[in-house]
């Protein structure tokens, strides 16, 4: 591996306080270093911004769900077919790209971490197997925990203790990295064809409500340590008027809080700030939201971007999927897995001339606009469900360009365009702000201590794109952004450059993250027990259900002591 | 053109089209790039070319001899000018065509004018399945244009058709006008059965016989003709209304004559 020395670059390091300085970036065994001896090659970065490797923190990129909507559409991949090169091996992309044209395209546009936000317990093995197959990237994956009975059971009877134990097993078992939550206890209710209204609304057959699935695994979290909060995609997601249950959400774990650091992420925060009562009244609810996160520290959110065109929407949010089908009559899968969650997959096209559509583009950039500080709101698609993640490019433009914003908006619905806040809004993104929404604010948030920043013992993942911010204005010269964050100039991947003018020039194998709780010894007393469960509850047995570590292809364990 | 041996393994021909060749010289048409198999060789490699072309691919004519049935996609996507198919043509002629016109003088193979947008495509063989239908997975079949069969079609023709019209002067196999939405399909020989299986609506003439029709659709009339494009066929026909499954609005005109294990129908009128 040979050292490399990044020279004369605009340096956006938000982490390190680096502003656009013009500096050096020297990196040696893969890691970021003072200074780097002879023999070493330089790039010359002059006229070039090097910021971080990206980091996205919500993407379904792997897993059963991800793998039925690839079987579900070929029609969606037949015309975007990537050829066999010397370095790459083929696929197909569009709106669920095959694996490894996911970690290439993710590598073209310089991100170099991506994270799988739902991954159903039963299923990790498959979803382990397919991050095997994701090259360029470093991954994880978030079990989804917030229907699972193993939670459920202990946590109505308020045994926080024990439920913490069961997760600290699962993350383990799972090789899991996140405590996801779904529609909480919608999910289960939705196995009897049910749904729950609000979060005050009882689970049937558990006597609990989403609060207190909520606040449980919150307290959990904070228990265990783990290095993200909770992540959460709220009830009534998708629906007219959900605003209030997401303020109620991000309210009821208020108390949890531990000084200014966050302990809920609401993600895909677009499809939950819909206001009015029904799809004729539908309005933004982005400036209640936003207003209510400005003022709070707990909450940390990602927008769930909308951007115009064909996709595929998946979620495991059963109940929700199947009322987007009834709305598109489109073609659909349902499932229920066993006792832990459920799924739905429904391709969906967002059209300009469709006025909740084009409502939903606006809701987005409103919340990320509004939202005064970066830190607190990072920039995604929830790919593919509002977008594929290969659009990123022109979110960027919009995000910093108001004309980019505005010229899309004279094409939009007109009564969307008259109800959007957008027109008043001037904000408009730098370099420093949009670095901190695409990597730094999601690799902290996401508690990766060497991802996200450029300062000595980073792992050395670093993009760099062709533009000159001392002769570019972004705001004007959308055009040209759109263009360089489309096809990094270098990625840069553990010390190794693997992208060249948004080209593959060399393929890795990532890092798969997953949190190993250190807890004491007595927790192995619910072993017996869980096999007693699995017994009475599963089509597996224990045995089975565990991912053996040398499934993961580079197996990273992040070690965390937990307080049980 | 005419292949320059028998192919043994398919050739991918979107090249092969008005659009394309239209300014060119030979030699610049001679390079143009296409897979055989899993090898990219040019166009010169596998085939004698001459002539002399236009500019315009409005006034462009290909002619296409010799055996190129393993040769696939033959006039994708063009918009204007002609092909000439001298012997039997490969699949996916005509795909997504928009404009200009396919004549094959032999038989055409499946998916011939599949999503095809407008334009003409006349086979005087016959041709496979999928005739003027949507990719797999996709609900946009043909959406504007002619196809014209002189002897028989497969089975699925004018899958999920939204627009145009299929004239096959022979039978047809299994399924024709399934999930079609709208357009014209018109059968002068018989049809194996499931006709409009799942229409939404559209226009399916059958002047042959058919095993049955399918109980998801409901009789309507007696038509003493039915009229396709201009044309008339003439009748007497049973008017079927379906498919009712998808509460769908499609024509189902199936001749008497040709059919009188229909007549217990005539009780419902």
């Amino acid at each position: 591996m040979p050292e490399i020395l990044i020279k004369n670059g605009f340096v956006y390091d938000p982490l390190n306080g680096v502003d656009g300085e013009r500096m050096d970036v020297a990196v040696r065994d893969g890691k970021i270093v003072e200074k780097v001896g002879r023999g070493k090659k330089i790039i010359d970065a002059s006229g070039m911004i090097v910021m971080p490797g990206g980091v996205d923190i919500h993407s379904h990129i792997a897993g059963p769900k991800v793998n039925s909507g690839r079987m579900l559409r070929p029609e969606d991949h037949f015309r975007d077919v990537e050829v066999k090169t010397e370095k790459t091996r083929s696929g197909v992309g569009r709106s669920i790209p095959s694996t490894f044209t996911t970690g290439y395209r993710y590598a073209r546009m310089g991100y170099t971490t991506v994270m799988d936000p739902a991954m159903p317990p039963l299923k990790a093995r498959h979803t382990h197997e397919e991050l095997n197959d994701t090259p360029m990237i470093d991954k994880a994956s978030y079990p989804l925990l917030g229907d699972c009975w193993f939670v459920l059971e202990p946590l109505s009877k308020g045994l926080i203790e024990e439920c913490a134990a069961y997760v600290a097993w699962t993350m383990e078992a799972t090789r899991g990295y996140v405590i996801k939550l779904v529609n909480p206890g919608g999910l289960e209710a939705w196995g009897f064809g049910r749904n729950v209204r609000n979060i005050d609304d009882t689970v049937p057959n558990f006597n609990i409500t989403p609060r207190e699935i909520i606040q449980g695994l919150c307290r959990v979290n904070n228990l265990l340590h783990m290095p993200h909060t909770i992540h959460v995609h709220t009830n009534n997601l998708g629906k007219p008027g959900n605003y209030t249950t997401t303020l109620e959400t991000m309210k009821c774990v208020e108390n949890l809080a531990n000084g200014d650091k966050p302990v809920i992420h609401v993600t895909h925060c677009q499809f939950s700030a819909f206001k009015g009562d029904d799809w004729q009244t539908f309005e933004s609810g982005a400036e209640e939201i936003a207003k209510y996160v400005n003022a709070h520290s707990h909450v940390t959110t990602d927008m769930g971007q909308v951007v115009f065109g064909d996709t595929t929407t998946m979620t495991a949010d059963g109940p929700f999927q199947y009322i987007l089908y009834q709305l598109s009559h489109n073609k659909w899968i349902n499932s229920d897995v066993e006792t832990e969650t459920s799924t739905g997959i429904v391709p969906f096209k967002y059209k300009r001339s469709s006025f909740v559509h084009a409502t939903q583009w606006s809701i987005g950039l409103e919340l990320a606009l509004l939202i005064k500080d970066p830190w607190k709101i990072f920039m995604t698609t929830d790919h593919p469900n509002a977008a594929p993640f290969i659009h990123y490019p022109k979110i960027v433009s919009w995000l910093m360009s108001r004309t980019a914003r505005e010229k899309l908006m004279k094409k939009i619905n007109r009564r969307a365009q008259h109800k959007s806040l957008l027109p008043t809004i001037d904000r408009e993104y730098t370099f420093l702000e949009l670095a901190i929404a695409t990597r730094a604010g999601q690799a902290r948030s996401l508690g990766l201590k060497q991802k996200g920043h450029l300062g000595v013992g980073a792992d050395a993942d670093i993009a760099i794109y062709r533009i000159d911010p001392e002769n570019v204005d972004p705001s004007k010269k959308y055009r040209l952004i759109r263009r360089a964050f489309k096809r990094a100039a270098y990625t840069i991947k553990g010390g190794e450059i693997v992208v060249k003018d948004g080209e593959i020039v060399k393929s890795v194998s990532g890092k798969t993250f997953w949190v190993k709780p250190e807890t004491s010894s007595s927790l192995k007393e619910i072993v017996p027990r869980l096999k007693e469960k699995f017994e009475d509850y599963y089509t597996v047995q224990y045995e089975n259900y565990v991912v053996p570590e040398h499934h993961l292809a580079v197996s990273c364990p992040v070690t965390v002591k937990a307080e049980v | 053109m005419s292949p320059k041996y028998l192919f043994k393994v398919p050739v991918e021909a979107e090249c092969v089209s008005p659009d394309v060749f239209a300014g060119k010289n030979l030699e610049e048409i001679g390079s143009l790039k296409l897979w055989e198999g899993n090898r990219q060789r040019s166009l010169n490699d596998l085939f004698y070319i001459e002539g002399d072309g236009p500019d315009t691919p409005e006034k462009l004519t290909i002619q296409v001899l010799g055996d190129v049935h393993k040769v696939r996609r033959i006039g994708a996507g063009m918009s204007a000018g002609e092909i000439f198919i001298h012997r039997d043509a490969g699949i996916h002629l005509g795909e997504e065509m928009r404009g200009g016109k396919i004549t094959v003088c032999g038989n055409a193979d499946s998916w011939t004018g599949a999503m095809m947008k407008d334009g003409v495509i006349e086979v005087k063989g016959n041709a496979g399945d999928y005739v003027g239908a949507a990719y797999r997975g996709s609900v946009k079949g043909m959406r504007g244009g002619t196809i014209i069969i002189h002897g028989n079609a497969g089975n699925e023709l004018g899958c999920f058709m939204r627009k145009g019209l299929i004239k096959v002067h022979g039978s047809v196999g299994q399924f024709a006008g399934m999930h079609m939405k709208n357009g014209t399909i018109s059968v002068g020989g018989n049809s194996e059965g499931r006709a409009g299986a799942e229409m939404t609506g559209g226009k399916i003439v059958v002047c042959g016989s058919v095993p049955s029709v399918l109980p998801t659709f409901s009789i309507d009339s007696l038509k003493s003709k039915a009229k396709i494009n201009g044309e008339e066929a003439t009748g007497p026909f049973y008017l079927f209304i379906g498919d009712i499954t998808e509460e769908g609005e499609g024509k189902l005109y199936v001749s008497q004559a040709s059919n009188p294990h229909l007549k217990l129908y005539e009780q419902y009128l």
